[in-house]
This record gives C-alpha cells, sequence and structure tokens, in this order.
C-alpha cells in the first residue's frame, strides 16, 4: 500500500517531488562529506592516538631496559661512547656533506665546531670516566662516631634531549656524551630544520649505538609535544627562549628537571687598543665570532660591539679591510660563510633591515639574494629598534657608539643576561669591573668561542639565557643524581639521643652541635650544670 | 588563626602591585651591589646566629604554640642545626667565594680560565611548616651566603613561628636586602607573578609543580625540597633494640612524624615481622609511657585538616584491622598516638599518599631482597632506610634503590651531615642543598677565559683551505705529534 500510494504523492506535487529529491540528495552529499571529513578527522585521531600509544610502549620498553641495569655498566658507557667516536670518524664526508645542505656550512667550519670539538669531548668523557663514576668521601665531624657518609653518583633514568639546527651535528651529540657517561637511557629528538643532518642522525645512532637504551625520534613540533607530555627523568633542550618556556612548562607537569640552553645578545666590549697588532687580531676575532660561527647562527656568537666613540672610525675602516681579506670581494663565492637556515628565518632578518633609521645605519654590505645574506655592518641603529632589542642569529653586526667604554657595564646591565659577553681589553680594572659588576653565562677576555671548547669550564646561561650547565664533568653532572649515604655501625648510640627528655639531655645536646668534646665530657660526668628550661 | 586574619584584614592586602613594588625594591638593593660584598654576607650571617641564639626561648615557645613541638626537638632540630649551618658558612665562606682556576687545554693556549661564583640575584624563598624555623632559615643561610637578595614566605599552617620571623628578621637583618612577607594562597600567588633568579620551595609536589610551572613563564631555576614515602627494611640478625630505637627517633622523634625524611613505612620478612612488632612497641612504651596522647615529649597534629586526612587513613576498610599497636586519638587536642599497621595490603590508601603523621604501616615480604623491588615500584622517595649487617645487601641497596638520601643502620641522621647534599630525585625534588651545596644552589658558576692578543693561528678563520682542516683537526683533538705532521704536511688525511 505504502508503495503505491508513493508515486501518487510523487505525481501529484512533482516540482516538490524534484525539489526535495534534490535537496535530499544535497543533504546525501553533504552528509557524506561531513561522514568522509569525520572519517579523516578520526582517522587522523587514530593515528595520532596509535602513535602516542606506540610511542608510549617504546618508553616503556626503554625503561625496562634501564631497570635491567645495563646502561649503568662502566663497559656500557664506554661502548656507547667509542660508538659514537666511530661513528664521527667514519661518517666525515657524510657529516660534510648534510652540513653543507642543510646550512651551507664550509667542511673546515663543519670540522671546527661540530665534528672535531664533539671528538675532543668525547676522548676527555672517555679519559675521565673512571673518576666521575667513582663515588666522594664525605667529611664527618668527630660526634658522628663510627659512622662513614659517601656522595654516591646515579643515573637519573630516561632522558629526553632536543636539540637545535644552527649545530644540529654537535649540539646532538655533545648533551649525549654526558647523558652516557652518566648511565642514562635516553631519546634524542634533532630539529627538524635541518632535515638532511636530523635523518642523518637518525640513521647511524641505531648504526653504532645500543638502540635499546638509546634512540632518535625525529618529527617538528607535534612530535616534539608528544615527547613532551611523556614523563621524563630530565629533558636537556638547546634552542630559544619561548620554547623553553613552553618545555619547562610541560615538564612541571611530571616534575622533572630540566636544563635549558638557550641564547641571547652577547656583546662584545672593544676598547681602545694602543697597538696596530692588538687591533688587527681583535677585528679578526670578532670578525671570526659573528660570521665564520655558522654565518652569526651561534647562540654564542657576537650579537652587537660597544665602542667609544672615537674609535669607532679606525674599528670600521679595519673591519671592512679584514672582511675582505677573509670573505674576499664576493664573500657568497667564497663558501666561507654559511647561509641562513631558511626563508623564514631569511624574512625575520631583512625585516630586522626594514626599519628606515636601522638602514640608514648601514655602513657596510652588498646585496642579499636567495637565503644567503652578506656581512653587513651597522653603526648606532635605534636602540629601540628590533635589531637591537631581539636577538639577531644572523650575519648583521651592529655597532654602538659610547662615550666613554665604562659606559658598557650599564648599557650591559640594563639589558637581559646575555650567554656570554666578550671584551678586548688590555685594561685590567675593566676587566674586574666587568667580571664583577655584569652578569652573564660567562666572560671571555681578547677573544670569542674558545669558552664552547674549554672542557674544564662550566657552559651554560643565567636568567634568559637559560638553566644549568654542560661540558666535560658538567655534562656529567647534569644527567647525574648525587646519592647521600650514610652508613652506621650498631654499637654506638649516645644514650641522651633518645626520650624521654630532661635538661641533662639538652645540655648534651648543645654540646655535641657545638663540637665542644669537653662540655659533653664535663655534663656526663655531671661536672657541668645543664642550663634550666622553662617547658619542662 | 582567628587573630592572624583579623590582623591582616587592618593591614592594606599584599596584592600583586605590593609584591612587584617589594621586588622593584629589592632589585635596586641588589644592583648596589651591596649584597656581594663579604663583609654583608658575614654580618647577615652573624646576624642569624645572634637572633637564634638570643631567642632560643621565643623559638622554643612559637614551635610549641604551633606543633606542640617537645623542647628539645625544637633545639636540636631547629636551633641548633641552624647554628651549625650559619657557623659552617661563616668559617667557609671565604673559602667558597674564591674563583676556582680551570685548567686550560691545546686547544685554546695561551689562556688561563677560572670560575668565578656571582649571586643570582633577588631570590624567593618558600618554607614549610613541619620545621618551620630551621626550613625558612637554612634555604636563608644559602642565599645570603652567595650575597643575594631575597623575600621569605613563612608557612602560614605555622603562624607564631611565621609572626616570630617576620619580627626578628626585621630586628636582626638588613631589611633593603632581606625581606619577610608573611600570608598564605592569595600573597603567594602575587609573589609567584613576580620575575625571580631562582625560587626555592619546600613543600609537597602538588604546590612543586605549581611553582615550577610559574617560574616557567619567566624561566626562573627552582629548587623544589619535596617529600615521599621513605622506606625502611629491617634484616633479621641484626641488635633489634638499637634498630627500632633509631626507627622510632627519626619518626615520633622527628614532630612526630611530620618531617619529609621520617620513616613513611617499614617492609621486613613475613617470620621477621612480629619481632619487629615487639621490639618497637617495647621501645615505644619506654619513650612515651603508656599513655602517649599525654606525653610531653610528642609533637600534636598540626591542624585539624591534617587531624582528618590521617584519621580518613586509618578508617580505610583494608586497614582497619591491621592495627597492631596504638590507634587512640585525641580530636580536642589534635594528638594521635604512635600507630604500628601490620600487614597493609599496598593497595590502602595509607600506602598510596605520603603518610606524615605518626601511623607506621607495616608491609611484609618473602625474602629480604624483595623489599628492593617494592621501594622502586613507587615514586622515588627523599630517603631510604635499610637495618643490616649483611655487607651484599648493603652494597645491593646502595646500588639498586634511588632515593635522594640513603642511610644504612639509623634514619635522617644524613640530614645533619653538612658535607652531604640534601635534596630529592624524581617525585621527591629537584636540586640540593646544606652546607656548600646550599652556596652552590643561589650561585651561579661563571666561566671566565683570559686570553693575550699573542698566539693566534690564521686557520681558525677563513678563507679556509685543505691545510687549515688538516692542521684544525689535529688542534682541536689536541695531538701534538699531528700538529707537527699536519705542518710539515707530513699528515695523510
Amino acid at each position: 500500500m505504502i508503495w503505491r500510494a508513493q508515486p501518487i504523492i510523487g505525481i501529484k506535487t512533482g516540482g516538490w517531488k524534484r525539489r526535495e529529491e534534490g535537496y535530499i540528495q544535497r543533504l546525501y552529499d553533504k552528509n557524506q562529506a561531513a561522514n568522509n571529513f569525520a572519517h579523516i578527522i578520526t582517522h587522523h585521531l587514530v593515528v595520532r592516538r596509535q602513535k602516542m600509544v606506540d610511542l608510549e610502549k617504546e618508553l616503556a620498553a626503554m625503561r625496562e631496559y634501564y631497570s635491567s641495569g645495563n646502561t649503568r655498566d662502566a663497559s656500557w658507557r664506554r661502548a656507547q661512547l667509542r660508538g659514537l667516536l666511530l661513528l664521527l670518524h667514519e661518517n666525515q664526508t657524510e657529516i660534510f656533506n648534510v652540513l653543507k645542505q642543510d646550512l651551507g656550512k664550509h667542511p673546515a667550519e663543519a670540522y671546527r665546531d661540530e665534528i672535531g670539538s664533539t671528538i675532543k669531548s668525547i676522548n676527555y668523557a672517555l679519559d675521565n670516566l673512571k673518576g666521575w663514576m667513582s663515588s666522594e668521601k664525605a667529611k664527618l665531624p668527630k660526634v658522628a662516631l663510627l659512622t662513614t657518609a659517601a656522595i654516591v653518583p646515579e643515573p637519573l633514568g630516561l632522558v629526553l634531549v632536543i636539540s637545535s639546527w644552527n649545530f644540529p651535528i654537535g649540539l646532538s651529540i655533545e648533551p649525549l656524551i654526558g647523558a652516557i657517561a652518566a648511565g642514562n637511557s635516553m631519546v634524542l629528538k634533532p630539529s627538524e630544520l635541518a632535515p638532511s643532518c636530523s635523518s642523518f642522525l637518525a640513521q647511524k645512532i641505531p648504526a653504532y649505538l645500543d638502540s635499546n637504551g638509546i634512540k632518535v625520534i625525529e618529527g617538528g613540533p607535534t612530535v616534539g609535544e608528544q615527547l613532551l607530555q611523556q614523563k621524563w627523568d630530565k629533558i636537556f633542550f638547546t634552542g630559544s627562549a619561548g620554547v623553553g618556556r613552553i618545555v619547562m612548562a610541560a615538564a612541571a607537569k611530571h616534575l622533572t628537571p630540566v636544563t635549558l640552553e638557550l641564547g641571547g645578545k652577547c656583546p662584545a666590549i672593544v676598547d681602545f687598543l694602543s697597538s696596530s697588532w692588538d687591533i688587527e687580531v681583535a677585528v679578526e676575532r670578532v670578525l671570526g665570532a659573528k660570521f665564520s660561527a655558522c654565518a652569526g647562527q651561534a647562540c654564542i656568537g657576537i650579537d652587537y660591539i660597544l665602542v667609544e666613540k672615537k674609535f669607532y672610525p679606525t674599528l670600521v675602516e679595519l673591519i671592512k679591510i679584514k672582511l675582505k681579506t677573509m670573505f674576499g670581494e664576493n664573500p657568497r663565492d667564497s663558501h666561507s660563510v654559511a647561509r641562513i637556515i631558511n626563508r623564514h628565518h631569511f624574512l625575520r632578518l631583512k625585516c630586522l633591515l626594514d626599519d628606515p633609521n636601522v638602514r640608514a645605519s648601514i655602513v657596510h654590505t652588498k646585496k642579499s639574494q636567495e637565503v644567503y645574506i652578506e656581512p653587513t655592518i651597522l653603526v648606532d641603529p635605534p636602540l629601540e629598534s628590533m635589531i637591537m632589542e631581539d636577538e639577531i642569529f644572523g650575519p648583521l653586526l651592529p655597532i654602538i657608539t659610547l662615550q666613554k667604554i665604562e659606559d658598557s657595564i650599564e648599557f650591559i646591565r640594563s639589558r637581559p643576561k646575555p650567554l656570554s659577553l666578550y671584551a678586548f681589553t688590555n685594561d685590567r680594572s675593566l676587566r674586574k669591573r666587568i667580571i664583577s659588576e655584569t652578569s652573564s653565562g660567562s666572560v671571555v677576555f681578547n677573544d670569542a668561542l674558545i669558552q664552547y671548547l674549554a672542557d674544564t669550564l662550566p657552559f651554560g646561561g643565567i636568567g634568559d639565557s637559560g638553566i644549568g650547565r654542560y661540558h666535560g664533568k658538567f655534562s656529567f653532572d647534569e644527567f647525574t643524581h648525587y646519592k647521600a649515604v650514610a652508613w652506621r655501625s650498631f654499637l654506638v648510640d649516645f644514650w641522651f639521643r633518645f626520650p624521654p627528655w630532661n635538661d641533662h639531655k639538652l645540655q648534651l645536646f648543645r654540646h655535641c652541635y657545638e663540637y665542644d668534646y669537653l662540655g659533653v665530657i664535663l655534663t656526663v660526668l655531671r661536672l657541668k650544670k645543664p642550663k634550666p628550661s622553662s617547658a619542662s | 588563626m582567628g587573630g592572624e586574619k583579623e590582623e591582616t584584614s587592618s593591614k592594606p592586602a599584599f596584592d600583586v602591585g605590593a609584591a612587584s613594588e617589594l621586588v622593584g625594591k629589592l632589585r635596586g638593593a641588589f644592583a648596589s651591589g651591596k649584597t656581594r660584598s663579604y663583609q654583608w654576607r658575614e654580618s647577615q650571617l652573624k646576624g642569624l646566629l645572634k637572633m637564634t641564639e638570643e631567642h632560643e626561648q621565643e623559638i622554643a615557645d612559637a614551635l610549641h604554640s604551633d606543633l606542640a613541638k617537645p623542647e628539645l626537638e625544637s633545639y636540636i632540630y631547629e636551633a641548633a642545626m641552624l647554628k651549625n649551618s650559619c657557623r659552617l658558612a661563616l668559617k667557609e665562606l671565604k673559602r667558597w667565594m674564591v674563583p676556582e682556576k680551570a685548567k686550560t687545554s691545546l686547544t685554546t693556549f695561551p689562556s688561563s680560565a677560572e670560575i668565578v661564583p656571582e649571586p643570582l640575584g633577588v631570590v624567593l624563598i618558600i618554607s614549610a611548616w613541619n620545621y618551620p624555623y630551621l626550613l625558612s632559615l637554612d634555604p636563608v643561610v644559602g642565599a645570603i651566603a652567595a650575597g643575594n637578595a631575597l623575600v621569605l614566605k613563612p608557612s602560614e599552617i605555622a603562624p607564631a613561628t611565621s609572626s616570630l620571623l617576620a619580627k626578628l628578621m626585621g630586628e636582626y637583618l638588613d631589611t633593603s636586602c632581606i625581606r619577610v612577607v608573611e600570608g598564605a594562597v592569595p600573597e603567594t600567588t602575587a609573589l609567584l607573578e613576580q620575575k625571580w633568579d631562582k625560587i626555592f620551595y619546600t613543600g609537597n609536589g602538588k604546590i612543586g609543580r605549581i611553582i615550577m610551572a610559574a617560574a616557567a613563564k619567566h624561566l626562573t631555576p627552582v629548587a623544589l625540597e619535596l617529600g615521599g614515602k621513605s622506606p625502611v627494611v629491617v634484616d633479621s640478625g641484626i641488635d633489634l633494640k638499637v634498630s627500632c630505637r633509631r626507627i622510632i627517633a627519626g619518626k615520633w622523634g622527628c614532630n612526630n612524624g611530620q618531617a619529609c625524611i621520617s620513616p613513611d613505612y617499614v617492609i621486613t620478612t613475613r617470620e621477621h615481622a612480629p619481632k619487629v612488632v615487639d621490639a618497637l612497641k617495647q621501645e615505644l612504651e619506654k619513650f612515651y609511657g603508656k599513655n602517649p596522647l599525654e606525653s610531653k615529649d610528642l609533637s600534636r597534629i598540626v591542624n585539624s585538616n591534617h587531624f582528618f586526612r590521617l584519621s580518613k587513613l586509618l578508617d580505610d576498610d583494608k586497614v582497619s584491622g591491621k592495627v597492631v599497636h596504638g590507634g587512640e586519638k585525641d580530636q580536642s587536642k589534635l594528638r594521635i598516638a604512635p600507630t604500628l599497621l601490620l600487614d597493609v595490603p599496598r593497595d590502602a590508601l595509607i600506602m598510596q599518599e605520603e603518610i606524615f603523621g605518626p601511623l607506621l604501616p607495616i608491609l611484609t615480604v618473602d625474602k629480604i631482597e624483595d623489599s628492593f623491588d617494592v621501594i622502586n615500584s613507587g615514586m622515588k622517595p627523599l630517603a631510604a632506610y635499610l637495618f643490616t649487617n649483611n655487607k651484599k645487601l648493603r652494597e645491593e641497596f646502595v646500588m639498586s634503590v634511588s632515593a635522594g638520601g640513603l642511610v644504612v643502620n639509623d634514619t635522617t641522621v644524613h640530614l645533619a651531615i653538612l658535607s652531604l647534599p640534601f635534596g630529592g630525585v624524581g617525585e621527591s625534588g629537584i636540586g640540593a642543598y646544606h652546607g656548600k651545596f646550599s652556596f652552590d644552589a643561589f650561585s651561579h658558576k661563571k666561566a671566565v677565559v683570559y686570553r693575550g692578543f699573542m698566539g693566534d693561528a690564521a686557520i681558525r678563520y677563513p678563507p679556509y683551505t685543505k691545510m687549515k682542516l688538516r692542521l684544525l683537526k689535529a688542534l682541536i683533538t689536541g695531538n701534538f705529534f699531528a700538529i707537527i705532521r699536519a705542518i710539515f704536511g707530513l699528515s695523510k688525511d
């Protein structure tokens, strides 16, 4: 009956029916599209969820492996460090290639900043590992009879290392050395902005190291976020302050300690130098530290120069001459300056120069093209311009002139604490004032960047330039928990240690805490009267 | 508490504006460089010492009012420990302040280098109510020794000590650089919105997370001194009487179990457990008499919130039949007797959170070695204790149990050893202090390198050549012969 009724209605109201059919069809299409969309979203969510579940499983397996105690063995640590050494020795050409692809680095620069420095650090760790791993006896006062105490280094557990794109090999491996030496299991997330280096590490690390305890996980912000949701025993991050804040806030949820290696505007004070030799050397070192370390894209690279007004013309002239000898007439063809990492950063740097007042302060540059920016010198750009407010992280070098070189101290103090401070001076009293009146991660006199190579110095920032320090023994410490251990014998217990309390016992405690051994004896022999207390 | 409220309402509220003004003033004082001098640090430490010596009785009275703390406990754990910290800092300060020479290598030759300790700036110390005097001032000793300006926020849950600290510190210390802000959540929130150069917090993990998240906004480093369930493993074949005395001293003799390093639970073997219980019972009676609710040698529970929290742990169905000693409560006096619970199931409420009170559950295992798995399956505690004569067990304990600190054959004594770092790991905290470690916790280790203008190798700078690469390889790895080979062009690669 119903079947029959339908055509009748259909005939009667044909137009409507057609309209409705169209509507239904459209509704159906829409629904289908929505369905598809929902399907895609669900699929996406499912995939994401699945990835998260996989990640959790993977990390659980790594924790299990850590619990087995393998990573704690000195032999495991040594084998991994040797593996890293072998990786660097056997793949040098490939490392040169990936660094060329990602950043246009010259092999000499690549070797100096990323391969050589890392090999040196690994050798240092191998030479000192035994000493670092051993417990340290703690001194005790005589009151602590028959007690021994020691500080025992123990690994933290499963740690996460997030590295940056500017020294994508060096800044990935340097923290790993510390994490391995301290006996942790670890995940490395290299920066996705240096893709060739990232995939090189993801490919080679499992081939040379124990992949049960050491993993590389590649990816961008989404993967980074997923990793940060997990519970780690330490997060070691190298990068910008903005992301550093996110990392630390995520770590707070799990009470995870963090090391944040950030940057900042590192100033170079150039005092008036009377000897022409000194000036020349100073300028060479400044230019080397600015343009030949990843084209200024280095956290300890020189950001700007502070100089006395009367000295600056000499300085600028010399800089121009030296730039020519270092990089030739056409710096681009010398292949001695790295390129800007990507278009985004290229535009950011160009934007810094867009301010007409800043543009007017340029004294040396050439045309920039593609993602290559020529070494550019500026004199006295406005202090409130972006170039003097943000970390430059590129081959632009502002020179700020001051009346007196001593004014540089106030200039630096009124800004966020930098990762490094450089000063070229022979004036002892200025040096002293710089050390005691300014604050920075490190201070280097008459040179730049070399602090990165010293295994005996802590490398790290303060304030906005970071939290924590590493390199050499400090890397080991950063990934170690120093466990306090005290051993007691059952033999000696002062009877006055336990309640019920009385004045006599109180008096004995007074002597003990003041290490007044004679007083203890006198009170025990009842030759000294206890001080009365009101409570009892 | 009522009087406290009236007082705060008459004063203008300490809000974000007031907090930022305070920090601004302190930043100005710090910038003047005053706090950096040895003389200032010395005078402030002497001030703290003098303040503690001259007001010992008032301190004991305040602690008695807040916690009914026995005077001797106040003396040992609060006044005397603080005085010791001050004395050690005064004795060692000059040495701590001296820059440390660092060796330099062939790679950076010729140069010299040192590590210079410098103050962090203006720091915030937030302390706890259980040892309200010591835990407020012990970090202050470190902050002063390192040359910082600081704000101390004592706990509002120990109001008498909080107001005593505010009064005394105003009299004895330099108020242009050292300030006390009293208050509860609103005041703390206002303080946490400011930018500090370090936040040092003592308390629980929940607030610790809030502190660290607030610190993250300003990239402020934190030290978090938290707690956790600190276990005591009791092996057989030991001097049980001495062991139980030492457990009691660490548990009930430390603020009636309201201490971050107090033993939280005992693990022993099934057959040894009755002996442990008997010995504990016996010694408890010797110490605190037949009616411990009346004992003057036990602190009370700090407030009714905590009293109810502890009562709830005891009322849990899973443990109600497990009490083998004690269990008496007096709500009007906020007192709970030392209580032993035997064979508590591990999923009971009392085994899920830090007890922080006079209840001591005893877990049993088949073999004593199994106890390490029990400990390692939970969060990392602030302390772990083991009583044994077995050398192998002792070694395994030190190797496999992770905790802030370990003590073999005693409890809590590591706290008093100033040559040991005191602090947690994992859930029990971040960072360590005491003695030199306190100085370090509030210092920045600045690396300083000195170079002359001589001895520069052209190879460091562009234009780069093959020869430069070869020399660099040799130089950076510090291989002397390779350097010579490279210079003379004898290198193979």
